[in-house]
């Protein structure tokens, strides 16, 4: 088994899912074969090797900062013709659904996509698990014959690679296969949302739904958010109401997240919210109506009014954790 | 310049009846529930009547299904697409998200002339997000997707330029045309179908474009043409909670019991 990982990275950091995947190509075992391209990211490659890679492909060069489609896809598919892996694997992220969707096409192969569970047979066969139908059915996905075979996995699905210093690696340095005049795309500017924490990765996600009544109360579960060092989300409900951008939303038309606990405050629960937060650790709901069905799938509950019991949290979780 | 707008749309089951879906009906192909536009598509579909609407043009819907799907083209053209061309035959039975994508660029490219190829981000069923940029691979198109907003599209210069919505915030990408656009939600509102348009649309028969019709290779479309199989469908695990509703006389000794509950389950 040989199986390479696309360690995504911005502004010259990894993103926590890429050690994931890192994890994941161990956990599948033989050899792992990581490809980091960037600019300036020599520092991504040497982690790598510490959290285990056993060869690290690097392709450093400006045509590269910035994540774009097509030098990102000819360059890795110049790596796989070198690595020729049996398996390749990609964070399910923007970018890594954006490359790994090109990637497959333009190599002519499966791809299994936003996996929770893979494993490998004796015959080197990949057996990917991952939701369909929005997360109400889970599929296993099996490979043709083709090579290699791809999957994207979904953040906090898998464990990350410890670093393991004593494995014995090497860095190829590979060139980025297209110069800057062949590529037609251009990113002009991005618009960071500075110390926001991200949604899929976060190991809290506080979200607010439409008992939450406006901008004002967004501020009140905010600050719940922000005690527990977590992330911010919504519900379709204020989204649509304009309170809270759409990059807030968790659940079927918005984002999929995994946290450790999720904390539901005035969200009803409708199955497509559901959707997008049933597999977090330990949920909490808030809730004015005990009958809301988020109490089917919460393991602790209060019934209230939001308004009075999220500041009554923030209050006890900042004397708690002593902020 | 009259713009040319592909819009790509896929027919689901509705989002609401997801969770009735059995896995061994889905496994078989009909999942026996009621069947709506994918909600992307209809975003996608929305901004290419916008766009038609600023600048003049015409926008041809595809879809590929059986011939149940011509609802979802009926439904496009009560909502303003000028053309609906259904991909159906028997042979692309089974494909996958990659041959799909084959299948889809195949018909687009036997459109001839096209500026702009619209999609939703992914399909509530299938949920890959694949069949986007597949299209554009194989059209040697720039794909731009989860594009939030079109903020300028240029058709002197023949450009676009997008935010497109990351895991860090929103990027601002400009890329020449002929393009694809996959989107998301924030992108619009979907209009409602215009009651004129129904009664003409609920009459549309579109023309049917099988294999042989876009020229395609047998060998990679349908089940044998795919290069990925599902299998073992099955409802995930149900969580094993039984909530406990935390009892107190005010919020404060609620929020003090559940904050001893949260600390012991070492998730916070």
């Amino acid at each position: 088994m040989n199986t390479l990982v696309w360690l995504e990275q911005f502004r010259g950091v990894a993103r926590a899912i890429s050690w994931e995947a890192l994890g994941a190509a161990r956990h599948l075992g033989g050899k792992v074969v990581a490809a980091i391209l960037g600019s300036g990211v020599e520092k991504v490659a040497q982690e790598a090797i510490a959290r285990g890679a056993d060869t690290v492909y690097l392709a450093d060069d400006p045509t590269l900062a910035a994540y774009r489609t097509d030098p990102y896809v000819a360059t890795l598919k110049s790596i796989v013709a070198q690595a020729k892996p049996d398996a390749f694997l990609i964070g399910a992220t923007a970018r890594g659904r954006d490359l790994a969707a090109a990637l497959a096409a333009e190599l002519d192969t499966g791809l299994a996509a936003d996996c929770l569970d893979l494993s490998v047979d004796g015959s080197g066969a990949l057996h990917a698990t991952r939701p369909v139908y929005a997360g109400n059915l889970l599929a296993t996905i099996t490979f043709s014959e083709k090579r290699p075979q791809m999957a994207t996995l979904r953040a906090r699905a898998f464990p990350a690679a410890e670093a393991d210093a004593n494995r014995p690696s090497e860095i190829v340095r590979v060139p980025a296969a297209l110069p800057e005049d062949q590529i037609g795309v251009k990113v002009l500017e991005f618009q960071a949302e500075e110390g926001k924490v991200s949604l899929a990765d976060a190991r809290i996600v506080v979200s607010g739904g439409r008992a939450v009544r406006g901008p004002e109360g967004f501020a009140l579960v905010r600050e719940l958010a922000e005690v527990l060092g977590g992330a911010l989300g919504a519900s379709r409900a204020a989204v649509d109401a304009g309170w809270i951008p759409y990059a807030y939303q968790v659940g079927q038309t918005g984002r999929t997240v995994r946290p450790d606990l999720y904390i539901a405050c005035g969200i009803s629960g409708a199955v497509q919210h559901l959707a997008g937060m049933g597999s977090a650790k330990v949920i909490v709901a808030i809730n004015k109506d005990a009958d809301a069905p988020i109490f089917k799938v919460a393991k602790y509950g209060i019934v209230g009014d939001i308004f009075e019991v999220v500041p009554a949290l923030t209050a006890e979780f900042k004397k708690r954790l002593g902020k | 310049m009259a713009l040319n707008i592909v819009v790509c749309i896929k027919q689901v089951p509705d989002t609401a009846e997801l969770p009735k879906i059995d896995p061994a009906k889905a496994m078989a192909g009909d999942e026996g529930v009621t069947r709506v536009v994918n909600p992307w598509d209809e975003y996608a579909l929305e901004e290419a009547l916008r766009l038609k609407e600023k600048h003049g043009g015409k926008v041809t819907v595809l879809t590929m299904g059986p011939e149940r799907a011509v609802e979802a083209l009926r439904k496009a053209a009560s909502m303003g697409a000028d053309d609906a061309i259904l991909l159906d035959d028997p042979a692309f039975a089974g494909s996958d998200a990659g041959a799909t994508a084959y299948i889809l660029a195949g018909a687009i490219r036997k459109l001839g002339v096209y500026d702009l190829i619209l999609c939703g981000k992914q399909s509530v069923d299938g949920d890959s997000g694949q069949v986007a940029p597949g299209i554009a691979r194989h059209l040697h198109v720039p794909q731009l997707t989860f594009v939030a907003k079109i903020r300028a599209l240029d058709p002197t210069a023949r450009n676009i330029t997008v935010e497109r919505l990351l895991e860090e915030g929103r990027e601002v990408t400009l890329a020449p045309l002929p393009a694809l656009l996959s989107v998301v939600k924030e992108i619009n509102e979907p209009r409602y179908p215009a009651f004129l348009l129904i009664r003409k649309a609920a009459k549309l028969q579109p023309p049917v474009w099988g294999i042989k019709e876009l020229g395609l290779d047998p060998a990679r479309v349908g089940r044998q043409g795919s290069a990925t199989r599902w299998s073992d469908l099955r409802k995930p695990p149900a969580r094993a909670t039984q909530c406990e509703i935390i009892q107190g006389a005010t919020a404060a000794e609620k929020a003090a019991k559940l904050a001893d509950r949260l600390l012991a389950e070492k998730v916070i």
